[in-house]
């Protein structure tokens, strides 16, 4: 029920979002992310985020978060139910990464990296009930993994 | 026999109806649109409440009160079983049928609905962010909880009167004793905490015994009073039907509760026996369900001016107090009119001998002139009950003729017959029991639907009917098939309700005793024959996902849904389970499914609410070792 009704939801869009699945679903090869998509800020409510030197403190809390919401279907190493998560802070900006976060079931409609993530996944990204704070300190937590 | 002519039976009338051609514009909403009101619809024998939107009439939900659910497992898992403990013993079922809406100065609030247990007495409160059920509380020393659960104009109380009149406290005695006055009744004021809503039986008052059956509490001026009808005054106890209608007047009972708590703060009312069952469900944790015993009683006797007897016509129903407070309108199922009683003429003359006719149990009778403001003369046979419209009229609604009659306050004047089909019960106006009713649109809550649906069998679908009243004259714009009984209804307007409703329990919120937060606390636990599963779901798997457990273990699967998005519920189902049924666990809650694990083999379990495209692989096995 809940697919359908996302895809309602979402009513003008839905047709292109199913081609867009079809599409990268059936092709043998997955197409190539531009330039342009790999510097994409994506879609939702962070338009810009300053970096700093990595926050401990912000990583510890982003950490005890990220296991009680994101950990059931994300690790790092290894494809569970949604990508691996080693080296995203290099693939994504942290705009997107926010976003993801923050606002999934728009971004998998209308951002082109989120589509293709969610037709080679198929589990539609739940929003988690994080604050944008959280979302930043899981982002410091996800910065810190990448740099061991 | 005009009327009759009007009503059940006449093929007329459902003509008549078809011809209000704009109708079903006036109930479409377009997909994607909301309606304009909520409709809490009691569900009579089911045991239960519905939720319908209005003008569409769709139903958008069951909420399971007194009876246990299925669907959901309300009823049966530990955290919400103990809700349906009473000092009868597990009860999963009774006859719901009044509901009545949390109000603040007279008006609706939003914040709870409250619904009687009529069959084993109880009250309930159902809390409208979560549309569940939060606490039922026992009436004790109670045979019938019918006239129940009647709010206060600020919700400070919520009153019950039995239905049934047995000896208090409860004796084997000859029946024939009935009428040598061994029956009573009581009526019982059960506190509402205002921040909490919590329910606490503050005090209950012995009354003669007759069948209390309805009651609604003043507002404004009346504020310190509210309304019972009772019926059998005669206390027949053999052919009740017949028995029952010999006098030809019954009495409405006027009941200052504002004098009662006086008089219980006065000490005026004596320790009494009475056992009862309070069950309350804290937020996302296991129902606290206490044995209370013991309740304050109040005998009339001792309380000057806490009671009044008016008599009013036959076998009364419905007693309503219109928006002013002022008007108290009986409705009697064998009655040939609507009498209004005057709230002012009842002060004037409450206490001057000579607007008397008598006492029982030392609670003095009125005369029937000295409280009338007027009467509706032959509206239509057996009215029953009256709601208003907040602009000067009244509808009632009429059992034996099936239609509703729209009156007005002051002249007393009929100025429509509507009709009903067929029998129609209780009436409901958009916030109709309110200081400021806000009108629009009525339901006629009705008992026989013959003729109006495809058959199915010998039962049929109850159904209500829509009626706009907001022009001149008011319009039948659809009728539609309920769950179960419509007894009784609250309508809400939506934007009062819609932007609170709740859409997750956030996890760091969960105080569950057996909730993990985490993927890695999954985990298995034995203590000696018992086996605690601490289980976690997110679209689409579970941890742990296989599990080993010895035939005869009992099992306990405490199963927290991880998903913080709202309406992404997930199921849990174990195959062959014999006692325990589907659970279904909302973002963020914990629930447990206890399982008495049967002879060796493999067992699977899965989720039952289709989450996910990979929702079909959210399943795994349990091993039962020898
Ligand atoms: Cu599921």
């Amino acid at each position: 029920m809940k697919i359908i009704k996302n895809i309602i939801k979402f009513g003008k869009i839905a047709p292109v979002l199913l081609g867009l699945i079809a599409f990268s679903y059936c092709g043998k090869e997955k197409p190539a992310e531009t330039e342009s998509s790999v510097a994409s800020k994506g879609v939702g409510p962070v338009s810009s985020v300053t970096l700093g030197t990595l926050n401990e403190g912000m990583a510890q809390k982003g950490k005890l978060n990220f296991e009680t919401k994101c950990s059931a279907c994300h690790k790092f190493e290894e494809k569970v139910v949604g990508p691996a998560l080693k080296g995203v802070t290099e693939r994504r900006t942290p705009e997107w990464i926010m976003n993801m976060i923050l606002n999934p079931i728009e971004m998998t409609q209308k951002d082109p990296i989120a589509q293709e993530l969610l037709a080679e996944h198929l589990t539609q990204m739940t929003f988690q009930n994080v604050q944008e704070s959280e979302a930043r300190e899981i982002l410091e937590y996800l910065r810190k993994m990448d740099k061991k | 026999m005009i009327l009759i002519g009007l009503g059940y039976g006449c093929k007329n009338g459902a003509a008549t109806a078809a011809l209000a051609s704009d109708a079903a514009k006036r109930v479409y909403v377009a997909p994607g649109e909301k309606d304009e009101v909520y409709a809490f619809l009691s569900g009579g024998f089911s045991g239960q409440m519905s939720v319908y939107g209005i003008p569409s009439t769709r139903l958008f939900k069951i909420i399971p009160v007194f009876s246990v659910f299925p669907e959901n497992g309300y009823g049966y898992d530990e955290e919400t079983k103990n809700m349906l403990r009473t000092t009868h013993g597990y009860v999963p079922w009774d006859d719901s049928h009044h509901i009545e809406a949390s109000m603040t100065d007279g008006k609706q609030d939003g914040r709870w609905l409250f619904l009687n247990a009529n069959n084993t007495p109880r009250l309930a409160r159902i809390d409208l962010r979560s549309f569940e059920t939060k606490e039922i509380i026992e009436i004790p020393n109670s045979a019938g909880n019918h006239a129940s659960p009647f709010a206060t104009e600020n919700t400070e109380y919520l009153m019950a009167a039995t239905r049934f009149s047995v000896p208090i406290p409860q004796a084997s005695v000859p029946i024939e004793n009935f009428s040598k006055g061994d029956f009573k009744g009581t009526v019982s004021m059960v506190k509402v905490d205002p921040k909490s809503g919590r329910l606490s039986l503050e005090l209950q008052i012995l009354v003669p015994g007759f069948d209390y059956d309805l009651s609604h509490c003043g507002k404004g001026k009346s504020h310190d009073w509210c309304f019972f009808t009772s019926y059998n005054s005669e206390q027949a106890y053999k052919m009740i039907e017949v028995g029952a209608s010999k006098n030809d007047k019954d009495y409405i009972l006027a009941f200052n509760w504002v004098r009662a708590k006086q008089c219980l703060d006065q000490g005026k009312a004596s320790n009494f026996g009475g056992e009862y069952y309070r069950n309350y469900l804290p937020e996302n944790q296991p129902a606290i369900s206490e044995k209370l015993s013991g309740v304050k009683m109040l005998q009339p006797k001792d309380c000057p001016g806490v009671m009044y007897y008016m008599p009013t016509p036959k076998s009364p129903h419905g007693t309503d107090v219109d928006p002013t407070g002022e008007y108290i309108v009986g409705g009697g199922k064998l009655a040939t009119v609507i009498p209004v009683h005057s709230f002012s003429k009842l002060m004037e003359v409450k206490d001057k001998p000579e607007h008397r006719s008598g006492t029982i149990m030392d609670i003095p009778i009125l005369k029937y002139e000295s409280t009338l403001a007027g009467e509706v003369k032959k509206p239509c046979l057996g009215p029953l009950h009256t709601e208003f419209d907040g602009k000067g009229y009244a509808y009632t609604s009429c059992f034996v003729s099936s239609e509703v009659v729209k009156w007005e306050l002051g002249t007393w004047e009929v100025e429509q017959h509507l009709p009903a089909y067929y029998s129609v019960g209780h009436l409901s106006i958009v916030g109709g029991s309110s200081k400021d009713p806000y009108g629009k649109y009525l339901i006629a809550l009705n008992k026989i639907t013959k003729d109006r649906y495809l058959p199915v069998g010998m039962e049929l679908p109850q159904s209500a009917q829509l009626y706009d009243i907001s022009g001149g004259k008011a319009e039948l714009l659809s009728d539609f098939p309920t769950v179960g009984e419509p007894h009784y209804s609250q309508m809400i307007p939506a934007k009062l309700l819609m932007d609170k409703a709740a859409k997750i329990y956030p996890l760091e919120e969960n105080k569950h005793p057996y909730a993990i937060k985490n993927e890695k606390d999954a985990r298995v636990v034995r203590e000696g024959n018992t086996v605690r599963v601490y289980m976690t779901q997110i679209r689409s798997h579970f941890k742990p996902d296989t599990i080993e457990v010895r035939s005869g273990d009992t099992v306990f699967f405490h199963v927290t849904n991880l998903e913080q998005d709202f309406d992404i519920p997930h199921g849990f189902a174990v195959g062959g389970a014999p006692e325990m049924p589907n659970l279904l666990i909302m973002p963020g809650q914990t629930r447990t499914f206890k399982w008495k694990a049967p002879k060796p083999g493999i067992y699977p379990f899965y989720c039952t609410d289709f989450c996910s495209a990979l929702h079909q692989e959210m399943q795994q096995y349990i091993r039962v070792l020898p």
